[in-house]
Formats: C-alpha cells, sequence, structure tokens
C-alpha cells in the first residue's frame, strides 16, 4: 500500500517466510513438488547459498532444451525414433526427480509409455500436457524463489537489528 | 517402469514354461482314447479263452469216456475168453476122458448113459455149452458094421439116411441137451465137416463160423475136438494124426445167450453196446453176438481182440456207448464263470484306467489353476509392491513437513508430539516395507540383517506407537529390560520390531483392563532360574514390599490375574535381585564373555480376553483368528502371528505361548543375537539412535509404589537415565526415609532429589496433603536445603483425580504412562530446569559422522543428466567431501585412468551410450590389469604403497528393485543408493567404505 516493496520495511521476513511455506505446501498438496524439494532444501547451506535456485535454473536450461528436442522429434511428420525420445524423456524423468518435480515425472512416465507403443497422438497429447505442467512447475517456481530472495533481502535488513 | 514392464514379461514366460514343463502324464492318458477298444479286445480275448476252456475240458471228458470204454470193452473181452477157455479145457478133458475110457479100454467104459450122465452133472463146469457129444470116426468100409454094431443107419443132418461116403461121423454119445442128434452124421454139414478135417489135422481145438445152431434160433459156434485112439508121437504129422483119429468131440457154444449171460454180471451193462465179430474173413466180419442195425453211439468205437484158443479163426469185440456223449455241463460252466470274472477284470482295468485319466485331467486343470494362481500371486505382491511404493510417495510428503515443523520454535510438547508423529510415520514406512517383505517370507527368501543396534530404544519404540492406545484404554503398558542384556546387539532391527510390534499390537488390541508387560532377559539366565525354583532371599528389603503389596490379588503388574504366572513377581524378584547381585558383585563380568552370541527371552504378558483353549493350536496359521467374530470385534487379518513365528524361526529362536481364556496370554519367545565388538564408530552410530540426555546422571529418586513388579519396571526407565533409585511401598515408608535422612540406605547422603509417586499409592494413602506437610517438617528441622521434587506417575487420570493433584502440589509434574526413557527425560528436563543444552548439541550426531565419514575424500559422480549431477555433487559436498563431476561413461573411465586420486565413484546407471554397468565393467578391467602388473612386476610410477586398486563403486538409481541390485553386484559394484539422496541411505552405503575420521572441524 505504501509502494515501497514490502521487504524494504524491514518487516516482512516472518509473513514472507509464511508465505513460502504456504506456496510450498499448495504445491506439495497439488503434487506439483514431493519431498525430494525438501531435501534439495536441506543441502542449502552456508558454504552454497543459492543451492536449490541454482540447481533449479540448471534443470530448467535443461528441460527447455529437452522440450525444445521433443517437439522438434514430433513435429517431423516421418518420425519413427521413438528410441531418442525414450532417451529425451529418461533425461527429463532422471532431472524431475532429483528436484522433486512430481507431476513433471509423472507425465514423463505417461510420455514414455505412449512412445514405447509408437503412439503418435498420445505422444503428441503427452507432450502438450507435458509442457503444461512444465510450464506451471516453472511460474509457480519463480515466484518461490522471488520470495525467497525477499526473504534474503528482508533478513539481511534485519540482520543488524538482530544482532 | 521398464523394469515393471520386463517383470511383466518374465511372468509370462516363466507361467509358460511351467505349463511346458508340468505337462508330464502317465501312459494310461496318453493311450486314453484306446480304452475303449482296448475293452473290446479284452472282451474278445476273454470269449477265446473260455472257448479254449471250454474245448479243453470237453476234450479231457472225452479222453475219459473213451478210457472208460476201452477198459470196460477189454474186461468184456477178457472175460469172454476166460470163460470161453476154461470151457474148451473142459471139453479137452472130456475127449481126453473119451479117449481114455473109450478107446484105450477094452471093452469101451463108456456107454451112450454113462456120457450122458457125466456130461449133464459136469455141464456147470460148461456154462457156454449148450451141449457135447461124441462122434466116431467111420469110414465107409467100416459103415455096415458100425451101423449093426449100433443098430441104426447113420443119417444126414436132414435125418435122412447118409448117402455113401468116404468117412462118416456119426454121433454116438451125446449129452441129453443135444440128444436129438444122435446118429447124424456130422460130417454131413459143411460147418462141422470143416471143422472135423480142421481139428484133426492140427489136433487142436477147433470152431466153426458161426451159424444158426441146430434146435435152437440162436447164433453159435461149434467146437470140435479130435479124439485119438493111439497115444501120438511127440511131433506127429497131419498123415499120422489123421490115420490115429478115432473120433470127433464136439460141443456147441450159444455165444449170444452166454454173451448176454456174461454182461449181465457186469457193472455198467446198460451203458454200452457189445458186438462180437467172427473175422477170419477180414472183408466180411460175421455177427457171432450183437444186432447188426447200428444203434447208440457211432462216434466212439473199441475194438478187441478176442482170442478162443482157435489160431485159424479171429475173433473181435466191439464196444461203444449206447447214449450220446452228454453235453459238458461242467466244461460250460467252468467257461462261462471264468468269462464272466474276466469280463469283471477287464471292467474293473477300464473302471480303473477311466478314473486315471479323469484324474490326470482334474489334475492337469488344477495344474493350470495353480499355475494361475501362483501368476496372480505375482501380480499380487506386484501389486503390492506397487501401492507400497505409492504410499510411500505421499508419507515422504507428510515427514518432509513434519520435518520443516520439527525446525520450527515449538513448545516442548508440541515438540514431542510432532516428533512422535514423525516415528510413527516412519514406523508406519517400515511397516510398509515389512508388507513388501511378505512376499519374500513367503517366498523364503527373506535375508537378515546384521547390524548393531540398540535393543532398549527399538523396544522403547515400539512402545511408544501403543501408548496412545493403551493410555487410552486405561490398561498399563510397561517395558522392562534386563540389566544383564548387552546395550547393543547385532542382528536385524527391522525384524526383532515386527515382531515385538505384532505381539504388543495384538496385546493392546484384546486387553481391555490390567497391562501389558514386556520383558527382556539373558535366555539362560531366566531358563536356570525357572529351572530351580530355589527359594532363596537375597534381597531382604524385597520381601517386605511383598509383605506390605498384600492387598493386591496376584503379584503383577496391575494386580490383575496373568496367564503365565512364572512371570509374577515371585520370579520376576529373583530375576531382579539375581541381576543386582550380579552386577553388584562383578561389574566387569557382563563383558567377560564378549564373543560370541547372546540369547533372550523375551516376554508379552497380558491381562487380556485370551485365547480359547480350542483355538490355541491354530494360533500360529496363518490368516486364522479364534473366530469370525474376532475379525468384526478386533479387526485384523491373523497373519501377524504367523508372520513373527517364520522371523522368530529365521532368527534361530522359538515361539510360544501360554494363555488362559478370560485371565490373559503370555507370548515368549527367544531371539539370538550377536554380541557388538566395541568399536568406536558404531558406538557413534547407536548413539545416534538412542540419544538419552546424560543430564540426570547421579541424582537420588525415590520410588513410591506398592507394586513391586511396577516399581521395578519403573526403576528399570530411571535407571537408564542414570538415576539412582530407592523404592519405597508407601508415602509414609518414603517420607520416613527422607526423614532418617541416610541413615536407612547407605547411597542415600543427602535428600533425594525428587519423589515419584505412583497414582495409586498416592489415591490409597488417603492424605494427600500429607506428604507435603512432612516435606515441609522436614525442611523447618532443617535437614535439607532443597525439596525434593514430586511427580506424579499415572497410567489414566480423571478430571477430578487431576484437580487433586494439581491441589496437592503436581501441578506440571504428572508423567503419563507408558513410560519412555525419552518422555521422563523430557519431563524431568522440565520439572528440574537441566540438561536442555546439553541435548540440542546431540542432535547433529547422524550428519557428523557422516561428515567425519566423507570429509575430505574425493569423489567422482558419474551422471549424464546435469541436474542429478549438481543434486548428487551438492549432496556430497555438504559432508565435506571434495566433489569432481563427469557427464558420461566415458569421461568417467578417462578420469579414472590409473593412477588416480578418488576415494569412491557414484555412478548413474542408465546413460546413453555407456551405461553404468559397462563403465563399472571397463573400470574393474582396468584396475585388474593394473593390479597384476604391479604384482608381477616392478612397481608403477612409484607408488608403491597401492598394491591393490580397487576403487568402490556406489550404483545410483531411481528404482531399488532387487533385480537392479543384484545385477549392480554382478558386474563389480559395492553396493547402491536410491537416487534421491538420503542421510540414511547414503550413510549405509558409505561406512562399509570408509573408516570414521577424527572430526576434522568442530
Amino acid at each position: 500500500k505504501t509502494g515501497l516493496p514490502l521487504w524494504l520495511l524491514g518487516l516482512g521476513v516472518d509473513r514472507l517466510r509464511a508465505d513460502m511455506s504456504r506456496l510450498l505446501a499448495l504445491l506439495f498438496h497439488q503434487g506439483v513438488l514431493d519431498e525430494q524439494f525438501l531435501q534439495l532444501q536441506q543441502l542449502q547451506d552456508e558454504s552454497c547459498p543459492n543451492f536449490v535456485s541454482e540447481v533449479v535454473n540448471i534443470y530448467f536450461h535443461e528441460s527447455e532444451k529437452l522440450l525444445r528436442n521433443l517437439r522438434g522429434l514430433l513435429s517431423d511428420r516421418e518420425f519413427s525414433d521413438y528410441k531418442k525420445m525414450g532417451m529425451h524423456l529418461n533425461q527429463f524423468m532422471g532431472s524431475s526427480s532429483s528436484i522433486g518435480a512430481k507431476r513433471v515425472r509423472n507425465v514423463c512416465v505417461a510420455f514414455r509409455a505412449a512412445s514405447e507403443q509408437n503412439n503418435r497422438a498420445g505422444c503428441l497429447r503427452a507432450l502438450e500436457l507435458l509442457e503444461h505442467e512444465y510450464c506451471y512447475l516453472k511460474n509457480k517456481l519463480h515466484e518461490f524463489f522471488q520470495i525467497e530472495q525477499q526473504r534474503v533481502l528482508a533478513a539481511v535488513v534485519r540482520y543488524p537489528i538482530q544482532n | 517402469m521398464g523394469v515393471k514392464i520386463q517383470s511383466h514379461h518374465s511372468v509370462a514366460v516363466m507361467l509358460n514354461d511351467q505349463l511346458g514343463a508340468k505337462k508330464r502324464v502317465t501312459f494310461v492318458y496318453t493311450y486314453r482314447a484306446w480304452l475303449l477298444k482296448l475293452l473290446l479286445i479284452w472282451g474278445f480275448a476273454g470269449l477265446i479263452i473260455s472257448g479254449l476252456i471250454y474245448n479243453n475240458m470237453d476234450a479231457d471228458a472225452k479222453l475219459r469216456r473213451k478210457e472208460v470204454l476201452v477198459g470196460m470193452c477189454d474186461q468184456r473181452a477178457r472175460m469172454l475168453q476166460d470163460q470161453f477157455r476154461v470151457s474148451v479145457n473142459h471139453v479137452h478133458a472130456l475127449a481126453i476122458l473119451v479117449s481114455t475110457f473109450h478107446y484105450f479100454k477094452t471093452p469101451s467104459a463108456i456107454d451112450q448113459e454113462t456120457f450122458a450122465e457125466y456130461t449133464a452133472r459136469t455141464s456147470f463146469e460148461r456154462p457156454l455149452l449148450s451141449g457135447v457129444a461124441y462122434a466116431e470116426r467111420v469110414v465107409n468100409a467100416e459103415r455096415d458094421e458100425f451101423e449093426k454094431q449100433h443098430g441104426w443107419t447113420i443119417k444126414t443132418m436132414d435125418r435122412e439116411p447118409s448117402p455113401l461116403r468116404d468117412e462118416y461121423a456119426p454121433v454116438i454119445f451125446s449129452q441129453e441137451t443135444v440128444s436129438y442128434i444122435e446118429s447124424l452124421d456130422m460130417m454131413s454139414g459143411e460147418e462141422d465137416r470143416e471143422n472135423i478135417l480142421r481139428a484133426r489135422e492140427t489136433g487142436k481145438a477147433v470152431l466153426t463160423n458161426p451159424f444158426k445152431l441146430l434146435g435152437s434160433h440162436h447164433l453159435g459156434v461149434v467146437l470140435t475136438f479130435p479124439v485119438y485112439k493111439s497115444k501120438l508121437l511127440p511131433r506127429p504129422t497131419v498123415e499120422e494124426r489123421i490115420e490115429a483119429t478115432a473120433g470127433y468131440l464136439g460141443g456147441a457154444f450159444d455165444v449170444e445167450s452166454l454173451v448176454e449171460n456174461l454182461l449181465g454180471q457186469l457193472a455198467g451193462n446198460q451203458a454200452i453196446v457189445v458186438n462180437v465179430y467172427d473175422i477170419t474173413n477180414a472183408s466180411d466180419p460175421l455177427v457171432m453176438y450183437g444186432h447188426q442195425h447200428q444203434d447208440g453211439d457211432m462216434s466212439l468205437v473199441h475194438m478187441s481182440n478176442v482170442d478162443f484158443g482157435d489160431p485159424f479163426r479171429k475173433h473181435q469185440m466191439i464196444c461203444r456207448y449206447h447214449h450220446k456223449a452228454p453235453m459238458s455241463w461242467l466244461a460250460l460252466i467252468c467257461a462261462c464263470f471264468f468269462f464272466v470274472i474276466w469280463s469283471l477284470g477287464g471292467y474293473i482295468l477300464y473302471g480303473a484306467a477311466d478314473h486315471i485319466v479323469k484324474v490326470e485331467d482334474d489334475f492337469n486343470k488344477m495344474q493350470e489353476l495353480k499355475v494361475r494362481a501362483e501368476a496372480a500371486d505375482v501380480a499380487k505382491s506386484q501389486f503390492l509392491a506397487t501401492v507400497s511404493h505409492e504410499i510411500r510417495t505421499p508419507m515422504n510428503g507428510i515427514l518432509g513437513m513434519l520435518a520443516l515443523l520439527l525446525d520450527t520454535d515449538l513448545s516442548s510438547p508440541q515438540k514431542d508430539y510432532a516428533r512422535t508423529a514423525q516415528d510413527c510415520g516412519k514406523a508406519l514406512i517400515k511397516l510398509i516395507n515389512e508388507v513388501l517383505d511378505r512376499a519374500k517370507i513367503e517366498a523364503g527368501k527373506l535375508e537378515l540383517e546384521a547390524v548393531p543396534f540398540n535393543l532398549r530404544s527399538i523396544l522403547d519404540d515400539v512402545l511408544s506407537l501403543f501408548s496412545e492406545e493403551s493410555r487410552h484404554k486405561g490398561i498399563e503398558l510397561a517395558l522392562f529390560v534386563s540389566d544383564k542384556v548387552p546395550e547393543i546387539v547385532v542382528g536385524d532391527p527391522g525384524r526383532f520390531r515386527q515382531i515385538i510390534t505384532n505381539l504388543v499390537g495384538n496385546s493392546v488390541k484384546f486387553t481391555e483392563r490390567g497391562h501389558i508387560l514386556v520383558q527382556v532377559h539373558l535366555a539362560e539366565h531366566s531358563k536356570a532360574l525357572m529351572d530351580s525354583k530355589t527359594e532363596n532371599s537375597m534381597n531382604p528389603g524385597l520381601h517386605e514390599f511383598v509383605a506390605l503389596s498384600g492387598a493386591c490379588q496376584f503379584n503383577t503388574l496391575s494386580g490383575c490375574e496373568a496367564a503365565d504366572d512364572r512371570n509374577s513377581w515371585d520370579a520376576f524378584r529373583h530375576l531382579v535381585a539375581d541381576e543386582r547381585f550380579c552386577s553388584d558383585a562383578s561389574n566387569g563380568m557382563v563383558t567377560d564373555e564378549a564373543s560370541g552370541n547372546v540369547t533372550l527371552m523375551v516376554c508379552v504378558e497380558d491381562t487380556g480376553i485370551g485365547i480359547p483353549l480350542h483355538a490355541q493350536n491354530r494360533v500360529f496359521t496363518p490368516f486364522m483368528q479364534v473366530d469370525s467374530s474376532t475379525s468384526r470385534n478386533y479387526g485384523g487379518t491373523g497373519i501377524g502371528l504367523s508372520i513373527s513365528k517364520c522371523l522368530v524361526e529365521l532368527m534361530g529362536g522359538q515361539i510360544n505361548f501360554i494363555s488362559r481364556p478370560q485371565v490373559g496370554s503370555t507370548f515368549s519367545f527367544s531371539v539370538t543375537f550377536g554380541r557388538c565388538e566395541k568399536n568406536g564408530f558404531i558406538n557413534l552410530k547407536i548413539s545416534h539412535s538412542d540419544d538419552l540426555p546424560t543430564a540426570f546422571r547421579g541424582l537420588k529418586a525415590v520410588l513410591v509404589d506398592g507394586k513391586p513388579v511396577r516399581a521395578a519396571v519403573t526403576r528399570y526407565h530411571l535407571k537408564r537415565l542414570g538415576l539412582i533409585c530407592e523404592i519405597a511401598s508407601s508415602i509414609k515408608m518414603a517420607v520416613a526415609m527422607c526423614g532418617n535422612n541416610g541413615s536407612l540406605t547407605p547411597g542415600f547422603g543427602s535428600l533425594p532429589d525428587m519423589i515419584l509417586i505412583e497414582k495409586d499409592s498416592w489415591i490409597s494413602s488417603g492424605d494427600e496433603g500429607g506428604l507435603n506437610v512432612r516435606l515441609l517438617e522436614c525442611k523447618q528441622n532443617g535437614y535439607a536445603l532443597k525439596l525434593p521434587k514430586l511427580i506424579l506417575l499415572a497410567t489414566n487420570i480423571n478430571a477430578d483425580e487431576l484437580n487433586k493433584a494439581k491441589a496437592a502440589g503436581f501441578a506440571d509434574t504428572i508423567i503419563m504412562k507408558p513410560l519412555r526413557a525419552s518422555m521422563v527425560a523430557a519431563c524431568l528436563q522440565q520439572v528440574l530446569g537441566v540438561g536442555k543444552k546439553r541435548l540440542h548439541g546431540k542432535e547433529l550426531n547422524g550428519s557428523t559422522f557422516l561428515r567425519s565419514l566423507l570429509c575430505g575424500k574425493k569423489i567422482l559422480v558419474v551422471d549424464d543428466n546435469m541436474v542429478n549431477r549438481r543434486v548428487a555433487a551438492g549432496a556430497l559436498k555438504k559432508f565435506g567431501a571434495d566433489v569432481e563431476c563427469a557427464e558420461s561413461g566415458k569421461v568417467a573411465l578417462e578420469k579414472l585412468h590409473l593412477p588416480h586420486a578418488f576415494d569412491a565413484c557414484f555412478m548413474d546407471i542408465q546413460m546413453p551410450e555407456m551405461d553404468g554397468f559397462e563403465a563399472t565393467r571397463r573400470i574393474r578391467l582396468m584396475e585388474s590389469e593394473a593390479n597384476r602388473r604391479s604384482n608381477g612386476g616392478p612397481t608403477v610410477g612409484g607408488i608403491a604403497s597401492k598394491v591393490e586398486w580397487h576403487i568402490p563403486i556406489l550404483a545410483m538409481t531411481a528404482d531399488v528393485i532387487h533385480a537392479t541390485c543384484d545385477e549392480c553386484l554382478k558386474c563389480g559394484m559395492d553396493g547402491y543408493v536410491s537416487k534421491p539422496f538420503d542421510e540414511e541411505n547414503l550413510y549405509q552405503a558409505v561406512a562399509k567404505f570408509f573408516e570414521a575420521k577424527p572430526f576434522p572441524d568442530t
């Protein structure tokens, strides 16, 4: 209401933390994320403060590449290289389960099943769904990291007071 | 997913294999189409064989018939012959008589009368002869003289005067029966003439053809003997004989009547027909006796030769049966009988074969069903695996959130609740894993772990699972572990926990009042004690308690009766007392037998509804419950006890129980664990799992409890926290102890730090305020500077009692049972306000340990997935490892080119181009070559210290399915971690390879 970001006021740390928790809980509840994401967060400490966001960014980067490849493979009319697609999907699945992106991973599983059956229509549908899920995840995680960043900044602001 | 599909496929293949393999059939089944034909053939064979039997028997009968005929015929022929001979001999004698008395005597001594009389009187000697006559030889020249002498003329047979001939043979003497032939010339008859001529030539008896005799209508033959005038030379010629002939003696045989007479005397006369023939002229046999027309059985004829003493003539007797051979009934019946039996036998065989075919058919059907059922079972197992995996995922979410919750600032009870929730969640996950293991138990593939674990903390965990429920029901749940049981044992904690959970769970389920007591003792110790029920009183103080607690009916934990009275205070006292004695006398003794195994006896005693006697023998059968109402009332599947039994037996123990309906049950089992060698890193690990605070060491406590068993249990928990504990059976006594200020027991130099009072003792003592007053008195008297804290122990407490308790000064200091060391510790912390700091410091233990393992180690992480790589590297870095990454198997191979400085390698399995298995194989190959070279020749590159290259390679895999794990180990990997890293998992995998280092940074 003041027009200033909340963190500048140095008051919102708890509120931001609560927001983060709520967002996380929502994502868990929706099944977008699973406990692996928590594990990931536990790995983050003073020695590597941006570990989670770093990993997630790698994930986004890789995933977009994979999605592009998949889209390219499927848009080809005389497409038959299901094996290659399976490899891409395995990659996608591995990285998704590593960061705990559960729904993306599940879609990948379905996608791979369709590709194993050489079901082109199914693959296309799955790809749509995958892109949708991926976008959703990406948006939410971006939101999450934004809040996190604000929180860190707020914490920094409060730091001297706390000390 | 890929693995799953593969396994489905393998199920199908297995199914086919089984179908193929089990197609072994019997001979009968193979030829089942032939059965009916075989039966028909059998029937034909039976007919043929019975026909043969009939023929055989019939031929036998015929043969016998023939033999009988032959015998009869021969007998008749012989008799006839003999009789004939006798007559012939007699005629011979007559001939000699005539020659003697008629010719050799002069004058003749015989005339007609003499002859007639003599012959008549001797006729019985000649039964076959109708009569005899003597005819004299008269030549023609002497005829006239002869006729004159006798006074009659010679007549022919036709009774006419004989014509002129050369010779005559007129009859001069005759028996009266044939007197009509006197003076007849015998030579005038054709047969007689021949006879006479032959007789005088041969000098023997001679017979005629059979012909109709004179004077009768019967057939007969005439016998003729020559009579000589003078004695003949020894070998007379024919001429000499003819010359010497004086006359002829003849006799007529009436053959027909004679034979008839003869046959009439013999048995079986009616049965046979006898004919006698003269066969001198073989082509034209003449009938001597019998009918010419053929009647009787013509098929069977026997001929016997009859010799009547005349060599010129041949006679024959022919016999045959009167009637045709009768039908051979015996043979027919035998044959029929045989056929019937044969048919029956055949039918039985056919029936049997048919049955075999049917059974085989059923068997095949069953086999198929069995295979299907097995396939279904496999499918079920897979389903279970899948479902439990699906359950695990959300559970992990719950656990994660709980972990988050625990990180926040919570009050002590909240923290306890959250931790309990987390523990329970973990237990649930474990249970799900156990469900997975059930398939393994069924397949007999269960493998037991052998890891060191803290027995007491496991038991604490189990009890805490049931604490809420037991509290709700108002039953007392207690745990007692003997001091002699080692702190840490080596075995399978999961399985042990499963057994205990199951038994306690059952007990809680079926108990509505009273108590559940879990006891653990050394097996040999408790056994020895049970064997020798010696009444030795080690501890006089304890005896006192027994005397005081006379109000209770039974000396058990809650005062309710228990099924197995061995567990009552009587025995328990000895166990405890003995223990005390041992630990007092020689503290080092426990560690004496540091090596080898330790066998524990675990008892779970409850005062529930018990097991009905009729159901007691099938308690351990899977899916068996006492009756159907049990599952209605109490739920459950009834598989728990059977699993427990399997597990106990796998652990080398035995499980059994004593149960009395409406009284309770006591399950006890023995289990063998390995003793743990006291090794640094294990201690670290264990202290992680059993983090009891040490802040209370040395504090003194007085426990007021009227029930000795309960008191012992409580003391056990306090002892674990390091408290020194004295037991008083009533508040008065406790006050006395405080008041006397150490004079009672030497251990108590000052007032106790706390007094724990059992709710029952407090209520029953009646004066709620009394204790406080007394204590205050003490204080005023200056005995102590500090009042001991008062703590109430209760199983369940209602609002009234709570208010009362608060009024009496137990405001925050009520410990709800069941007791757990950690919970008691938490309460005491609150009451005493100590130890919090130290407790906090301990919490990091697990990760610090991992840190100590991994710190400074150089580790290679191989994964094609950048995200995964980063996460794995992050996780390892967190524990201080120096991590290097490789994005493919090839790069990894290059980096691991010998010599290298890596301590371990984490290898992803699914990678393009070269997967983890392949990469590992190549690394191992490389290593073995290097090892060979360095062992054979000089050391490579100055690195003399490392003789054996073997880098630990751990697989990173997303699906921890057994097959994958096995493959990992097969291709030379040392272990595996499931992919999203988890501390526990990582610890287990890494602990095998790295020695714990002292903390590098503290």
